[in-house]
């Protein structure tokens, strides 16, 4: 008897997968999913220093006991709910990028979103997502992308504002109501302008997801939200073989704002965080596109280093995240942990890379474009990727 | 000086002040108000809206001993049951108000308790007491053209909202900062008119209060509170929870925060700075009323400027209560309406976060246009063939109630019969608050009309 996976591996190989692979190495053949930890993730509770002695000082009840956490090396570990990243870090498939922030942090949770998803300085204000930014930088005559994003579940397009993407929660039925909408040219004020764009974001989309209702993949995704997220992201990827493709895609997972009881709520928030991505490399393994996936989290911020009286965390700064694909140059920490004996005048830690770096580093090296347009100046590169 | 107000009041101005004001009205609704001076019409509004009572008791849960916190459930299966309890009482408690913004005769009532739901933005998914909603609710309907000082003062020991924004976990000895940030740059002044340090201030002045969860009532306990000296916004004193409040309503940024809200809910995307801050004068020496600055507001240039007419985007309540005004349609089961609203992005008394629902352009991505237009499509297919199902997952569907021969009669157009051009005319200025951007087919009949007109992008607007 063929147990399941071998049956998959075989089922894979009944695509032109070789040819599609090659043509993948390119950038217009890449995905990027951004995965959105929404309310602002407690980055401390998530990769923790449990060596470090501020650490438990800090957070008396929240402070996870260093016997409970997953070790990476001497001084940081995983929260133990975190367990099924735990292969992916081993296959070095994972990195986990330190201390990400910027200067002068806005500790509201509106604007630090709209911050990270403009790629703007805390003080000015963008109206376009960086990855929008990244289109026009190059990366949209790269390819005749199916559309140039896909945000799922009805979150806000986030990074992808301004970009020519569509939001959707099921991609069947999205095609199946795309024809109560008919063509017409963008005109009118600004608010018939908007109605229309989306209008005509939603026929191109149709047009290439069309056909696609046959794609079912044998991976299981979890019931919750999240995990239904993941498995709609999977089977667009798994039903693009060959067309131009979706290049990003925008999940959400939230609310990480625990201003009290914090331990029960993370611990759950976390799991469901981790099942989803292992169901997000199963599906996208099973799809022959996980070396071409890119997946990264991010947040609007960290939390206060010093937990509250409530048993939770204020809204902070700095945070870990992760990145992770078959390109990924994982199995490490890239930069430093932010310093706990240092602290800014609000109690926060201070970032030690700048979230910008991180995008500079996939617009060039994932979508090969030029970063300068897309994070508006020049940072260094972070060394995560393979490419 | 040209003035774009109306002497009087045309159909499409009525329209115009209608739809702004309330949900879309029905040509008949309209027909009421056509010839009045704008500020006849507008004091008209404002008195009805003033003297507007709930038109149905509140579902019986809200009348029922306070349910004790889910917490609070020993096992497994009774918190189950009492979580399916809070989740059926919160349908029933949108489904009535929906129900009331679908029959009041003075929708403005209801516009601006929704204006202040969504401004003081609070969510049954963290309060966990859907009672404790409607006893919010009833303050939001209680002052929601009166004084907004004491709705904030209000808003600030409603235990909803201690629950919410963690004011109940604020102490001396143990501050959070929650309520204390969200209060300044959501409720009073705007984001950058404050800094952290006066967060970190004011958090010491809201210290103190709790919620007796057994009563749902707000207690202050002195022993908790932190009456030392604050410095907050440049002023210092031992402010408690009421004075740090109105040392935030002294601030110059507070009435002009509060009127741009009113401005994009009511007049155009983008406040005029001189107008706006004419009117938050006006609005800051009435000592605060709401109606002063919506009188204000509805009789400025701003307001009545063809450039600011159909430059608005629907809600979700607003296109499917609009919608069912319009048309006079009644569904049989208002929990449908719930549904409607939630899948479009705004279920009431569960706004996405604290800053409420961003609203505008927001409101349009393609998940939830493709969900407007199915709605209004299956809402004339069911007319077409009764029973249909319109509310998805309901048992058996939802009638519909529409009789689409006397609505049309007056327009001069049949349900069956092709309009002809001045009926056309007549069609879209009830239907659109602008022309429709799709031509409809020579040959269409009445009803498919509307519809057709209500699948046109230009019905997401107002």
């Amino acid at each position: 008897m063929i147990d399941r996976r071998q049956l998959l591996s075989l089922g894979g190989l009944a695509f032109p997968a070789l040819g599609w692979a090659q043509a993948a190495a390119s950038a217009a053949g890449r995905v990027l999913v951004l995965v959105e930890l929404k309310g602002g993730n407690d980055g401390l509770n998530t990769v923790v220093p449990y060596a470090h002695p501020a650490y438990a000082q800090l957070r008396p009840s929240l402070a996870l006991k260093a016997d409970e956490v997953l070790r990476l090396d001497g001084a940081l570990g995983l929260h133990p709910s975190l367990a099924p990243l735990i292969p992916m870090w081993e296959k070095r498939e994972l990195a986990v990028l330190l201390g990400l922030g910027y200067p002068q942090p806005n500790l509201s949770h509106f604007r630090s979103i709209e911050i990270w998803d403009t790629a703007s300085r805390a003080t000015e204000y963008l109206d376009e997502g960086w990855v929008a930014r990244a289109m026009s930088a190059g990366l949209r005559d790269s390819a005749r992308f199916t559309t140039e994003g896909v945000a799922i579940g009805s979150a806000s397009l986030g990074a992808l504002t301004g970009a020519n993407a569509v939001s959707l929660t099921n991609p069947e039925a999205f095609v199946t109501q795309a024809r109560l909408v008919r063509p017409a040219a963008v005109q009118g004020n600004a608010a018939l302008e908007h109605v229309l764009r989306v209008e005509s974001g939603v026929l191109q989309a149709a047009d290439g997801l069309r056909g696609q209702g046959a794609v079912t993949l044998a991976t299981e995704f979890p019931s919750h939200n999240f995990g239904q997220a993941v498995r709609a992201t999977c089977q667009i990827v798994a039903g693009q073989k060959g067309k131009g493709g979706v290049p990003v895609f925008h999940l959400t997972h939230g609310s990480f704002d625990t201003h009290r009881g914090q331990l029960g709520t993370h611990a759950n928030l976390l799991k469901q965080l981790a099942e989803g991505l292992a169901a997000l490399k199963a599906g996208l393994v099973e799809a022959g596109a996980w070396e071409r996936t890119l997946v990264v989290t991010y947040s609007e911020f960290g939390r206060r280093a010093r937990q509250n009286q409530s048993g939770g965390t204020d809204h902070g700064t700095a945070a870990p995240h992760f990145v992770m694909g078959g390109a990924v140059r994982g199995g490490r920490f890239i930069g430093s942990m932010p310093d706990l004996d240092r602290l800014d005048g609000n109690q926060n830690l201070v970032h030690t890379a700048d979230f910008r770096q991180l995008y500079a580093t996939i617009a060039r090296r994932w979508w090969g474009v030029n970063p300068e347009p897309v994070v508006r100046g020049s940072f260094d590169l972070l060394p995560f990727l393979e490419v | 000086m040209s003035t774009t107000l109306p002497a009087r009041l045309s159909v499409a101005d009525a329209r115009h002040l209608l739809g702004r004001t309330g949900f879309m009205p029905s040509p008949a609704e309209v027909a009421a108000w056509v010839g009045l001076a704008p500020d006849e019409a507008v004091d008209r509004l404002l008195s009805g809206a003033r003297r507007a009572q709930p038109r149905q008791p509140a579902p019986a849960f809200t009348r029922e001993p306070i349910r004790p916190p889910l917490r609070a459930q020993g096992d497994v299966e009774a918190r189950k049951e009492a979580l399916r309890q809070l989740r059926a009482d919160t349908v029933a408690l949108a489904a009535w108000w929906l129900q009331e913004m679908r029959d009041s005769p003075t929708p403005l009532a209801e516009r601006m308790t929704l204006f202040w739901h969504n401004h003081f933005a609070t969510s049954v998914q963290k309060v966990r007491q859907a009672q404790g909603m409607y006893v919010q609710h009833q303050l939001l309907r209680y002052h929601a053209l009166g004084s907004f000082r004491e709705l904030l003062h209000g808003v600030a020991r409603d235990p909803a909202m201690l629950v919410y924004l963690d004011g109940a976990a604020n102490r001396a000895d143990a501050p959070n900062e929650n309520f204390a940030r969200e209060v300044m740059e959501l409720f009073t002044l705007g984001e950058g008119q404050y800094g952290e340090q006066d967060i970190k201030e004011a958090a010491r002045a809201f210290s103190g209060w709790a919620v007796d969860r057994d009563a749902w009532t707000a207690r202050f306990r002195p022993r908790q509170h932190d009456r030392g000296e604050k410095t907050l916004l440049g002023r210092r004193g031992r402010f408690d929870a009421d004075a740090a409040l109105d040392v935030m309503l002294d601030q110059p940024a507070a009435p002009r925060f509060i009127v741009g809200k009113l401005w994009r809910e009511f007049a155009s995307p983008v406040p005029d700075a001189a107008a706006a801050g004419a009117i938050a004068q006006r609005f800051r020496e009435s000592g605060w009323r709401i109606d002063t600055a919506l009188r204000e507001l509805l009789l400025s240039e701003a307001f009545w400027a063809p450039a600011h007419r159909a430059v608005l985007i629907k809600s979700p309540v607003e296109l499917a209560v609009g919608t069912l005004r319009q048309f006079e349609i009644q569904l049989d089961n208002a929990e449908a309406l719930v549904g409607i609203t939630s899948r479009q992005g705004q279920m009431l008394f569960r706004p996405p976060n604290v800053k409420g629902w961003p609203g505008y352009t927001e409101w349009i991505t393609s998940t939830t246009l493709l969900d407007r237009k199915r709605f209004t499509e299956r809402l004339f297919r069911a007319v077409e063939q009764p029973r249909m199902e319109v509310g998805r997952g309901m048992q058996g569907g939802v009638g519909v109630r529409f009789d689409a021969e006397q609505w049309l009669k007056p327009l001069g157009a049949w349900p069956d019969r092709e309009p002809d051009a001045a009926a056309r005319d007549r069609l879209v200025e009830a239907v659109l608050a602008t022309a429709p951007v799709h031509p409809v087919p020579a040959g269409t009949v009445g009803l498919s009309y509307l519809r057709a007109l209500s699948l046109d992008p230009a019905f997401q607007l107002k």
